[in-house]
């Protein structure tokens, strides 16, 4: 069962509720014989018209170096440019002096279903001499979000739909070395993999050969777990067996998927492919042979989406929130909040 | 798959949850409407028309179709509109769905909370029986509405709608609602805005309230087995659309509008429980100055002032505390402080016995004393006589023994302090005399 991280006792601060009536609360449960057709499960088709109608939220993050291929490869992804580099970036644009953190918005439409998708793109991470701490702005962003969420829940008139900015996905780009993992990727995904959902990638894993990302994932994947590093799916919130067969496999054996982006098409056997053109061949990035970017593809899009929101909302912003509200309760007498106060709070 | 599949299917293996209310009078026909629409025999006992308050009786079932599973709750109202007097008829069931807003409230107010796992208790939708009499609402249906269309999604139905011809009915449904209309009663309305199913939510809004029969009973129609009821007259067809509304409101209870059911409780009711209940609670989104307050921040505040008020009550408890300390360390000062008198006095007393005991052991010393001297004198006038008779050396001891017989008797004769052996002395005298009485007496003889 799904839990929360936080395990410290909290007591409630609402005051008495009013007088309970003289039916008891918890109805027992008995379990009924149908003895014809209803319609219940009709229930289904109205929740899907009706999640339809909404729309979806959701927002994806990637971290890594310059020149990893990240704005590439979430172009890739969703199949359009909308990363920060088809806003009108500049190759010769400089690299930042710290951390930036650009969010870019847009609307994705298929079958009928509209995604509001939004990718955040961290330049500057780990391209400094000095990296020290270079994972606070973005650790700052994320608690950001959550802030921005927990002010508009608690608020008294709230929304019908409160907009959701959370970051439900963060993709971390490893470096295809072939060695190991660098500090900075320990530490990274150290301190982030208790706030957000990390996805290690590995990118531009055309660089070596199929011996080579084996042993690599494999030196990764140990890595990772020596130092108590739990990515996306976290173990400890498979809900059932099927849901821990199924991500164990993913676990132990895909991830970290070794990707290949491109957003450019060429013609392999009359179909027309999106790859890498090389003096050697063509790299077709979604043929499973050449890289797992399919893998990648389906696992964060087509089957894992949903519980990436789900363990977003349950677990990371309940332990957020949580933490908020206990700590206030600790502080000092309350003075009247200055305009600055409030925003310092963000 | 999909956005929407991979939504659907969480929820699948979350389960749904449906709680329906239905109010109407002892005998309306609630418990068999509900056994007809989910074609199941749900236990649920009959009762009188003489309980004195209004209750609720929850009961919780499972019902699973293909793989969707439903956490239905029935929430009956028993002995409603029985009772001589009705003022307040309704205010069990407003406490009750109430009570419902407030467990839910509550679980979000918490710091660990758990809301995806929440079993939703909230009302989702109310069936609200009208009695079939064919002329108008009752008041107490009025009054009973008003109190909760602010509460919860009403849907009005006439209940044992066979007693009703089709022209009667046609009026009485016109004038219910005209007259739910004139006195402000917002009841549920099917939504139209989505386009699949506006046009027949439109149609059904223009049958309501639903004319509904009910029944668990199975009639040979043709050849087949349906759901009637049998009179001398006829048969009334359940599932016959031109019988009664049952099909249709089954339809818009829960193959069309469930969903939208669940989503207006959450989302209109619920809020509007919720801000009511925060701001009675004192919190407000603009605080003094007109500036937004955050509900967070009054939040806090009101947990400060609540911490204040427990460290307060904390200090008066302390105060308590060390007041009653103070009172029994006072009680047992002076028991201890009695003790120690007691203790003092026979101490006295020990000591007065003590010195008492010291004179006698003194005077007895002293007299021990004496006694030694007298018989060291004694000792020496014996030594002294014997020195004149030419004796050879004996032991003291035996020389005492022979001849100290004679002297201590003699010596005895002279004292009188050692009474003991005074009175064995005198003993002696006295059986020697009697022997020399008795002896002359016996020569006498």
């Amino acid at each position: 069962p799904v839990e929360s991280k936080n395990e410290a006792a909290m007591s409630e601060l609402v005051p008495e509720p009013r007088q309970k009536p003289v039916v008891p609360m918890k109805p027992m449960g008995i379990n009924a014989n149908l003895l014809g057709y209803i319609g219940i499960d009709t229930i289904i088709e109205q929740m899907r018209k009706k999640t339809m109608k909404t729309g979806f939220d959701f927002n994806i993050m990637v971290v890594g170096q310059s020149g990893l291929g990240k704005s590439t490869l979430v172009n890739t992804l969703f199949k359009s440019q909308v990363s920060r580099k088809s806003s009108g970036w500049n190759r010769e644009e400089k690299i930042p002096k710290t951390v930036e953190i650009k969010a870019i918005g847009h609307v994705i439409e298929e079958g009928g279903v509209k995604m509001k998708l939004t990718v955040i793109d961290t330049p500057g991470f780990g391209d400094q001499i000095n990296n020290e701490n270079c994972w606070e702005p973005i650790e700052k962003y994320i608690n950001e979000q959550y802030e921005k969420f927990l002010k508009e829940e608690v608020n008294i008139a709230r929304k019908k739909r409160i907009p959701d900015t959370r970051v439900h996905c963060c993709l971390y780009f490893i470096s295809p070395t072939g060695h190991s993992l660098r500090p900075l990727d320990l530490e990274f995904m150290k301190h982030l993999s208790k706030v957000v959902n990390i996805i290690p990638v590995i990118a531009k894993a055309d660089t070596m050969t199929l011996e080579e990302k084996t042993e690599f994932k494999q030196r990764v994947r140990k890595e990772l777990e020596v130092n108590g590093i739990e990515f996306y799916p976290q173990k400890e919130f498979d809900e059932d067996l099927e849901d821990k067969t199924e991500n164990d496999k993913i676990r132990q054996e895909s991830m970290p998927f070794a990707v290949v982006g491109s957003d450019k098409e060429y013609q392999v056997n009359g179909k027309r492919v999106l790859g890498r053109k090389t003096p050697w061949g063509i790299i077709e990035v979604e043929n499973l042979t050449h890289c797992e970017f399919a893998l990648l593809r389906d696992f964060v899009i087509r089957t894992h989406l949903q519980d990436l929101k789900e363990v977003t909302h349950n677990i990371h912003y309940e332990t957020y929130r949580a933490k908020r509200l206990n700590d206030n309760g600790g502080l000092p007498p309350m003075t009247v909040e200055t305009e600055e106060n409030h925003e310092s709070n963000l | 798959g999909s956005l929407p599949d991979q939504l659907v299917k969480k929820s699948i293996k979350q389960g749904f949850c449906f709680n329906i209310l239905c109010i109407g009078e002892t005998g309306s026909g609630k418990s068999t409407l509900i056994n007809s629409l989910f074609n199941t025999n749900f236990d649920d006992p009959v009762s009188t028309h003489f309980l004195p308050v209004v209750r609720l009786r929850a009961q919780t079932y499972e019902l699973q179709e293909s793989n969707v599973l439903l956490k239905l709750t029935i929430v009956n109202t028993v002995g409603f509109g029985d009772q001589i007097n009705k003022e307040d008829s309704y205010q069990p069931i407003v406490d009750y769905i109430d009570a419902q807003f407030e467990a839910y409230l509550q679980e979000e107010l918490k710091i660990k909370r758990s809301l995806f796992s929440y079993h939703d208790t909230r009302i989702h939708v109310c069936l609200y029986f009208i009695s079939p009499t064919g002329h108008s609402l009752k008041s107490l249906d009025l009054l009973t509405m008003k109190n909760l269309d602010s509460k919860v999604n009403i849907i009005p139905i006439i209940g044992k709608a066979d007693s009703i011809s089709k022209t009667e009915l046609q009026k009485f449904k016109k004038k219910i609602m005209s007259e739910l209309v004139s006195n402000g009663v917002q009841i549920y309305q099917f939504p139209t805005d989505d386009e699949t199913v506006s046009k027949i939510n439109t149609i059904m809004n223009g049958h309501l309230p639903f004319a509904v029969v009910g029944s668990m009973e199975e009639v040979k129609i043709g050849n087949k087995m349906v759901r009637a009821r049998q009179y001398p007259w006829g048969i009334v067809q359940v599932e016959n659309e031109n019988h009664c509304d049952f099909v249709k409101l089954r339809e818009m209870l829960i193959c069309t509008n469930m969903e939208d059911l669940r989503e207006q409780t959450h989302a209109r009711h619920y809020e509007l429980y919720r801000r009511c209940r925060l701001e009675e609670m004192g919190f407000r989104d603009i605080g003094p100055e007109n500036k937004l307050v955050s509900l967070q921040e009054a939040y806090e505040a009101k947990r400060h002032e609540f911490y204040l008020e427990m460290r307060r009550k904390e200090e008066e408890m302390r105060q308590q505390f060390v007041q009653r300390v103070k009172e029994k360390e006072a009680i047992l000062k002076e028991a201890e402080q009695q003790i120690q008198n007691k203790f003092e006095h026979r101490m006295l007393m020990h000591q007065g016995e003590k010195l008492k005991i010291e004179k006698k052991k003194k005077v007895l010393e002293d007299e021990i004393a004496l006694f030694i001297e007298k018989k060291a004198n004694a000792d020496l006038l014996q030594s002294q006589a014997s020195v004149s008779t030419p004796v050879s050396l004996k032991r003291d001891k035996d020389r005492k023994k022979n001849k100290g017989f004679r002297l201590e008797l003699l010596c005895f004769d002279v004292r009188d302090e050692e009474i003991g052996n005074v009175h064995k002395q005198s003993k002696r005298e006295r059986e020697k005399l009697e022997r020399e009485r008795n002896s002359p007496r016996e020569s006498q003889k």
